[in-house]
């Protein structure tokens, strides 16, 4: 099952691979990493996603907290959350499938390429991609997935 | 406050003699050379010059386990930081408390593979409970703070301070200014007992009939030996002690069943296995003791204290988790136990030890070896470490290597006290046992310091002897000689057919005691049963020596009991022609 892991880091150098090497230190698996400033330009905020279950989870959580730049961590898809992933796809005009894209996804347009975006959960993403595939987009990217609790939870420190 | 302008090497030195060091060990280079000057203009901290920055990093591995103090070795860049590399990976798997000082290129030079540059932060990450890179030559008291904190709390462990040589530099002078206190926000672990399942943890202890206290390396780390001797007492339980746990409960008390695991008594796994209470305290339940975790303890409940998060549950359900101090969280259980007038199932406890008792008689460790004389016309490793047992009345600090001679140590030298056995049981790093055993001598000049080592292991680190004879360590080496890398051939006996690949020397060893003369010590060879009292005995009463003392033992002796790999703990070998299942 896919699990999305958030984090607060202290924005200092050194501190993204500690975080990474973690993982391939204990053998985890990282599906997706994204890293971004905060507004508070002390922190970055890392979102992660893994295959795993609970208890491998758990001992994921428990370690990336151990770390000493890590100031907070969350197993989001421990309560109900939203997850959100970016994709930009590049299609040649004669292939661009005009029944799946509307205008507000077209984010360029020459006489030749089409780029469009996406925003959607990674599974949705999942299956716009095989139902593009006859299509031959000639690049995919991805942005990785993005999360956010539901409730009233949140991931952010009092200064 | 000492607000003196001082210069990053200056401010490094006397940050340092804030945080109460007076002793360091290193080896210069050049850019270690800033600091290297103002060491030698002061004196507050002493440096002891060692041969190999293994060796330095072992040795104030070693004091920090003998003193419980911070440990703090000092490197040049590239190879001097790689060569720390070893000493790091040990210190972080055994959790002690030690930091790690590493010279580094000019920081315009970083990234452009100049001379003797190596990625030390990037090197050591894994094996480092933290590292800093300084980036100004005023951060350095700041930096000194919190790594000896974060060295020094929680689940103890190695820090690296990775500096660039220009911001040592003497010409550079700035406010010197020591903090205070520390403030970080990323860094809070646990301090003080965790009480919220202590009235859980009492409800088990008060219906258990088969209990068994185990005992790892966190209570040493943690000075809880007093604590956890008294919970024991208290109950009546038996207790195990860990490779790394020995000597926080007395070795020699009748309560205590011997080490558990790989190579642990027979009484002690076979009361792990049919226990229904276990009671981990600063142990981790690692593969050297679970053997197959899915077929142990399956009938017991477990306590677990532990002040990592991390080892709660990480291989062992922990029934009633309590991540706290060991110190305080003993006591708080202690007070909850006396406040509530427990009464344990008193008749079963004694039923209990009762039946460990039986075991022990059946197949425990014989500790009257040495009154049995030569063995086929030879020595008895074992016998060699009963010897050394008697002639030091029990008190002697022993550090190890690693290999049958570690093991053999363990099962047959009582340690009574915390801290009196040091040895690499996580990472398993032969050439642990001499350095070590510098660091140990030096914080205690008047103890005896035994190292207790093997042919094999001696020769990784064996340069130190130079050390030894510069700063007058009288370090008692006992090398149980059985010209093998005896653990590896014990495997190779006993998995692959007798086929000894690379385990032995074709008489390539050294005169061990021409060696030992050589650098200016006493060496002593010992080849016969007879000689082996009457030779310990001279070997500890040289004081003021360092003595090699080289004894020729059965090098057909193997160690057990010995768990027998992917089955529950109670599947051991116990002599070459026994087994228990």
């Amino acid at each position: 099952m896919k699990r999305v892991i958030a984090l607060l880091m202290e924005n200092q150098p050194g501190a993204l691979s500690r975080v990474v090497g973690l993982f391939s230190q204990r053998g985890y698996n990282i599906e997706t990493l994204v890293v971004a400033p905060t507004n508070d330009a002390t922190l970055s905020r890392l979102t992660m996603s893994t295959e795993g279950d609970e208890k491998v989870v758990e001992q994921i959580t428990k370690q990336l907290d151990k770390l000493i730049d890590v100031v907070m961590v969350t197993n989001l898809s421990e309560s109900e959350f939203v997850e959100r992933e970016l994709m930009l796809i590049k299609f040649t005009k004669d292939s661009f499938p005009e029944n799946v894209f509307d205008e507000t996804n077209i984010v360029s347009e020459d006489n030749e390429i089409i780029n469009v975006q996406v925003v959607g959960t990674s599974l949705e993403l999942d299956k716009l991609i095989s139902e593009i595939d006859a299509n031959n987009p000639l690049e995919i990217v991805r942005s990785g997935s993005l999360g956010i609790s539901s409730d009233e939870k949140t991931l952010t420190i009092e200064n | 406050m000492d607000k003196s302008n001082k210069s990053g090497a200056e401010a490094l030195i006397h940050s340092l003699h804030l945080e109460g060091v007076d002793l360091m060990f290193g080896y210069p280079g050049g850019a270690a050379l800033h600091i290297y000057d103002a060491i030698f203009n002061q004196n507050y901290v002493d440096h002891i010059l060692v041969r190999h920055e293994q060796g330095a990093v072992h040795a104030a591995d070693g004091y920090a386990r003998a003193t419980g103090k911070p440990g703090v070795a000092l490197v040049t860049s590239g190879p001097g930081a790689t060569n720390a590399i070893t000493g790091l990976a040990t210190a972080y798997m055994d959790s002690t408390p030690i930091v790690v000082i590493s010279g580094q290129v000019k920081s315009n030079l970083i990234g452009t593979d100049s001379f003797q540059e190596t990625d030390m932060i990037g090197v050591s990450r894994p094996i480092v409970k933290h590292s800093f890179l300084v980036q100004r030559a005023e951060d350095i008291p700041d930096i000194v703070k919190k790594a000896f904190h974060i060295a020094t709390t929680g689940r103890k462990g190695p820090v690296v301070i990775d500096i660039p040589k220009d911001f040592t530099d003497p010409e550079y002078k700035f406010e010197f200014n020591y903090p205070s206190e520390i403030n970080m926000r990323s860094y809070n672990p646990p301090e003080g007992a965790d009480t919220s399942s202590i009235k859980e943890a009492a409800d088990l202890i008060a219906t258990a009939k088969r209990p068994v206290i185990y005992s790892g390396g966190g209570v040493n780390q943690n000075n809880a030996s007093e604590e956890l001797t008294a919970l024991a007492k208290l109950l009546n339980f038996p207790v195990t002690n860990t490779l790394m746990g020995l000597g926080a409960f007395p070795g020699s008390d009748p309560q205590f069943i011997g080490m558990l695991g790989m190579h642990g008594t027979y009484q002690a796994n076979m009361a792990m296995h049919n226990a229904d209470l276990i009671i981990a305290v600063g142990a981790r339940f690692d593969d050297r003791i679970t053997n197959d975790p899915k077929q142990f303890a399956l009938s017991a409940k477990k306590i677990h204290i532990d002040v990592d998060p991390a080892s709660v549950s990480k291989i062992i359900h922990a029934d009633i988790p309590i991540v706290g101090s060991a110190k305080e969280s003993l006591t708080a259980l202690i007070e909850e136990l006396k406040c509530r007038d427990l009464k344990t199932n008193e008749s079963d406890i004694s039923e209990w030890n009762e039946q460990i008792k039986n075991w022990r008689d059946a197949h425990g460790l014989n500790h009257s070896l040495l009154e049995m004389g030569a063995q086929n016309g030879k020595i008895l490793p074992q016998q060699v470490i009963q010897s050394l047992y008697k002639e030091t009345n029990g008190e002697a600090f022993v550090t190890s290597d690693v290999g049958q001679h570690q093991m053999f140590a363990a099962q047959y030298y009582h340690f009574d006290k915390p801290r009196q056995w040091i040895n690499s049981g996580g990472l398993g790093t032969m050439g642990f046992g001499l350095p070590s055993a510098m660091g140990v001598q030096l914080a205690y000049p008047e103890s005896i310091v035994s190292c207790v080592t093997g042919e094999g292991s001696i020769q990784m680190c064996i340069q130190e002897l130079s050390t030894c004879l510069q700063y007058g360590l009288p370090i008692k080496i006992i090398n149980l000689n059985n010209a093998a890398l005896g653990m590896v051939k014990q495997w190779q006996d006993m998995q692959y057919g007798g086929r000894h690949s690379s385990s032995t020397y074709e008489n390539s060893l050294p005169d061990f005691v021409a060696l030992t003369e050589s650098y200016g010590h006493v060496g002593i060879k010992v080849s016969k049963f007879d000689e082996l009292e009457s030779s310990m005995k001279e070997c500890i009463s040289l004081k003021d020596k360092l003595v090699f003392l080289d004894v020729d033992v059965d090098p057909n002796e193997h160690v057990y009991p010995m768990l027998e790999a992917g089955n529950a703990m109670d599947h051991m070998r116990l002599s070459k022609d026994e087994k228990t299942w």
